[in-house]
């Protein structure tokens, strides 16, 4: 796993799989009484406790604190109540999958020792506008809590969470010796906030801005970082939709020897890459803005971008190419043999064009795409890149009946190329069961296959039938599967094999397929390890949604809109399972009459219901 | 929700779900309208508009497929470099936003202020003192509207505009 995928990764995947998160350990926990409430009271009673009892914890701390992984920690937080207290104080990095599975109160009342937050906001299916805007995943109660529980954090991870300047600004305040901040998907901010940051964070080492919407504030934000030698070791800001002051840019990675990852926005043509990169040969990963021009006079000599490249000995993971002008592609064949990961999926590039590209790339393992490289580039990627891991085909016009250049050839060329796939992002418009199939049998290393078919209800093409047989033989065959999405004429059959053969997948992405509720019911029942699950358009109803009762604690959260469920079926399980939060979600004049359920997000939290919800959602 | 019948089998009819029979139709408009009242962000052009009569299962469905909103801004970029000769500044054009060559080359004769003229395919642009060429992806450079449309869109890296006296012969039958 090359360290720049997590940077790269547009979705909801944890690299850690944890079957015990956070907040299953505190609900597990909350049951037997004494764990979860008392830890105020029994760190009151560790002066009356006997000396043996002190050495005993002062050990276990000093153990402890190497524990790094959070699987690990929780388990070790369920031994007894002695560990319990321990682990609490020895937990550095918090993970929190759910912002609303806790309060941010529950988090600094338990660690106490925190420098670093993951927290994770809306649903993955809010990217798609199936969730309307305001919702919530609001920062600020977090920051404003940790500003007064944690004055030594040093890091802060966002994905979908909206943030806004004022949160940015409390935390550039509240935390001196703040090193990282990462934020995915999130909206509410703009260049001011982020010129908060630049300019009072002095020991900043990452600023990452992914996928991010950011709102042009005309706020001159590079020209915000101190004037002296930074401690800048990535800067992302590839999302950004607003031009930036080169100059001042080129100043601060003249003065940042520790730059390794540089990844520019649009607004930064080829010549100003290629000053960049004669003045930071030591960079490792690297976006590189729009490569191209506006216009240009005629009579200036055009630069030598190959020799810029040349000179990047160190650069592993390419990618940006916003705007680019395909004739200065070649221009990267040097640093080509070293890469280990490409991002071509803002490119529109030929297969003509790509192949002399990818044939010098023998050490890639990551690589992302539009498919307007055709079956034929991916031909060329199987044939070349043997050490290929992951894989993501982005579609170029991504509607339901344009033409499209990638299918089942593509798709089976791959599976015979590279055999240590591991995850598989894929849009095409045809595909068949057997070139699915193909896949299962020659890549058992496989831990996420998501296919997306882009035409609803679309049968294998070549022989007309439901693409069952390709999903069952991807869930029977490959044994490490975490991460499943499914697409194309789907019935009850294909979800009969993913509760018989699925047993390790945690997250599970589903639109308009299945024929009725014993589909669902089949995951509910046979899945054991899923925690994810989003379903869209799916024939599912009540007798589906209550056969999983069993299983909703377990879940990270369950996710179901334009199905069959109706009020009164989601008002039974809210009363039944008072851990779980059930939110209805409609438009602004719904008819609160109305039985049936647009879309239904539930999930469980220690903290009850959120008091920010807004009036377009109804907690059940 | 919309289902084909696939192998003479109707799957809707096979479908459990609540309410009256002939509800679902129902539900999907609703679901549709109201999904489309929420969003605030891109729409999808309707690109089948053309086609009447078509069943309501080819209408474009919010979120589907499930692209996010900023890959979709970025897509249309093929960006070749246009020069003129004697014209001080360099422009570049996106390729893909035309369809045909006389849509290009109107933007050209719009973007130079100059008159190129119509494509005739013995005489290439006859009296007009322009001739529009391009280099393709071999590095040959070739008269434009020699080749087919597709042809040329996919394998053009640049395009410069030559004065007519000073363009050499460019043999179209090559």
């Amino acid at each position: 796993m090359t360290q720049d995928r997590s940077e790269m990764s547009e979705d909801d995947d944890d690299q850690q799989s944890s079957p015990l998160d956070l907040p299953s350990t505190a609900i597990a926990s909350s049951s037997t009484p004494n764990k979860s409430r008392n830890c105020i009271s029994s760190s009151v009673t560790l002066k009356s406790q006997t000396f043996p009892d002190h050495v005993l914890e002062n050990v276990l701390e000093n153990v402890l604190q190497f524990l790094d992984s959070r699987c690990d920690r929780n388990a070790a937080s369920l031994v007894c109540k002695s560990w319990w207290r321990v682990e609490a104080l020895t937990r550095s990095e918090v993970f929190i999958g759910n912002c609303y599975a806790l309060s941010p109160a529950r988090l600094t009342q338990r660690f106490k020792r925190v420098r670093s937050l993951v927290l994770k906001g809306k649903p993955r299916f809010a990217d798609f506008n199936l969730m309307p805007p305001d919702w919530g995943a609001n920062f600020a109660p977090w920051v404003s809590t940790m500003a007064k529980a944690y004055p030594w954090l040093e890091k802060v991870d966002l994905k979908r969470m909206f943030v806004t300047d004022d949160d940015l600004a409390l935390l550039a305040d509240s935390f001196p010796g703040f090193k990282e901040l990462i934020l995915v998907c999130c909206e509410g901010f703009g260049t001011s906030g982020i010129a908060i940051v630049t300019n009072k964070c002095r020991k900043l080492k990452v600023l990452d801005l992914i996928e991010s919407e950011v709102t042009d504030d005309e706020v001159d934000w590079i020209s915000c970082f101190p004037e002296d030698v930074t401690c800048l070791e990535s800067l992302a800001f590839d999302c950004v939709e607003a031009p930036i002051n080169f100059k001042a840019l080129e100043g601060l990675v003249a003065r940042s020897p520790f730059l390794k990852k540089l990844r520019l926005n649009r607004f930064v043509s080829l010549v100003e890459l290629h000053r960049l990169l004669l003045g930071a040969p030591q960079l490792t990963s690297l976006g590189t803005g729009s490569f191209s021009h506006d216009e240009e006079p005629r009579s200036e000599q055009e630069p030598d971008y190959a020799a810029a490249f040349r000179a990047c000995k160190s650069v592993v993971c390419l990618s940006g190419f916003r705007e680019l002008m395909p004739e200065y592609l070649p221009a990267i064949f040097p640093v080509c043999a070293n890469l280990t990961s490409l991002n071509f999926s803002y490119a529109n590039i030929s297969p003509d064009m790509f192949k002399p590209i990818i044939l010098n790339c023998h050490k890639l393992q990551v690589f992302w795409a539009l498919d307007s490289i055709c079956d034929e580039g991916l031909q060329a990627v199987a044939a070349t890149c043997k050490e290929l891991r992951e894989l993501r085909i982005f579609p170029f016009d991504p509607r339901e009946d344009s033409e499209g250049p990638v299918s089942e050839l593509g798709l089976q060329a791959i599976s015979e190329g590279c055999r240590k796939l591991e995850s598989i992002l894929y849009f095409c418009q045809r595909m068949t069961n057997a070139a699915v199939i193909a896949m299962s049998e020659n890549c058992p290393e496989l831990t996420v296959f998501r296919l997306c078919i882009m035409g609803r209800h679309r049968p294998d093409h070549v022989t007309g039938k439901p693409m069952d047989e390709g999903f069952g033989a991807i869930v029977k065959n490959c044994k490490k599967l975490t991460r499943l999405a499914v697409s194309g004429l789907l019935t009850d059959q294909a979800f009969r094999y993913m509760g018989e053969y699925g047993k390790l997948v945690r997250t599970l992405s589903v639109a308009f397929a299945g024929d009725s509720d014993m589909a669902l019911r089949h995951v509910l029942e046979g899945c054991p390890r899923l925690q994810k699950l989003e379903i869209r358009d799916s024939p599912f109803g009540d007798v589906a949604l209550r056969s999983g009762m069993h299983r909703y604690y377990n879940m990270r959260f369950v996710w179901m809109s334009a199905c069959s469920l109706s009020k009164g079926c989601c008002k039974d399980i809210a009363r039944v399972m008072p851990n779980l939060v059930v939110e209805v979600i409609g438009s602004d004049d719904d008819d609160d009459n109305r039985d049936y359920v647009e879309t239904l997000y539930m999930y469980r939290s220690l903290d009850g219901p959120r008091n920010d919800a807004p009036k377009f959602v109804t907690i059940l | 929700m919309a289902y084909e019948k696939v192998n003479e089998l109707n799957l809707k009819d096979t479908e459990l779900c609540l309410g009256l029979p002939g509800r679902t139709e129902e539900i999907k408009e609703e679901q549709e309208v109201s999904c489309v009242k929420s969003n605030n962000k891109r729409q999808f052009e309707d690109t089948r508009e053309e086609e009447e009569s078509t069943p309501p299962t080819k209408t474009q469905i919010v979120g589907w497929p499930p692209v996010r909103s900023s890959r979709k801004n970025n897509n249309s970029v093929s960006y070749v470099k246009v020069s003129m000769d004697g014209a001080p500044y360099l422009r570049k054009i996106d390729l893909k936003t035309y369809k045909n060559y006389p849509e290009l080359l109107k933007a050209l004769e719009n973007m130079f202020k100059v008159t190129i003229g119509e494509y005739c395919e013995r005489e290439g642009y006859k009296g007009s003192g322009f001739v529009p060429t391009y280099e393709d992806k071999d590095g040959d450079w070739m008269l434009v509207g020699d080749v087919p449309w597709d042809m040329f869109s996919s394998s053009c890296k640049r395009l410069r505009i030559m004065k007519g006296s000073d363009a050499p012969a460019l043999d179209s039958s090559l």
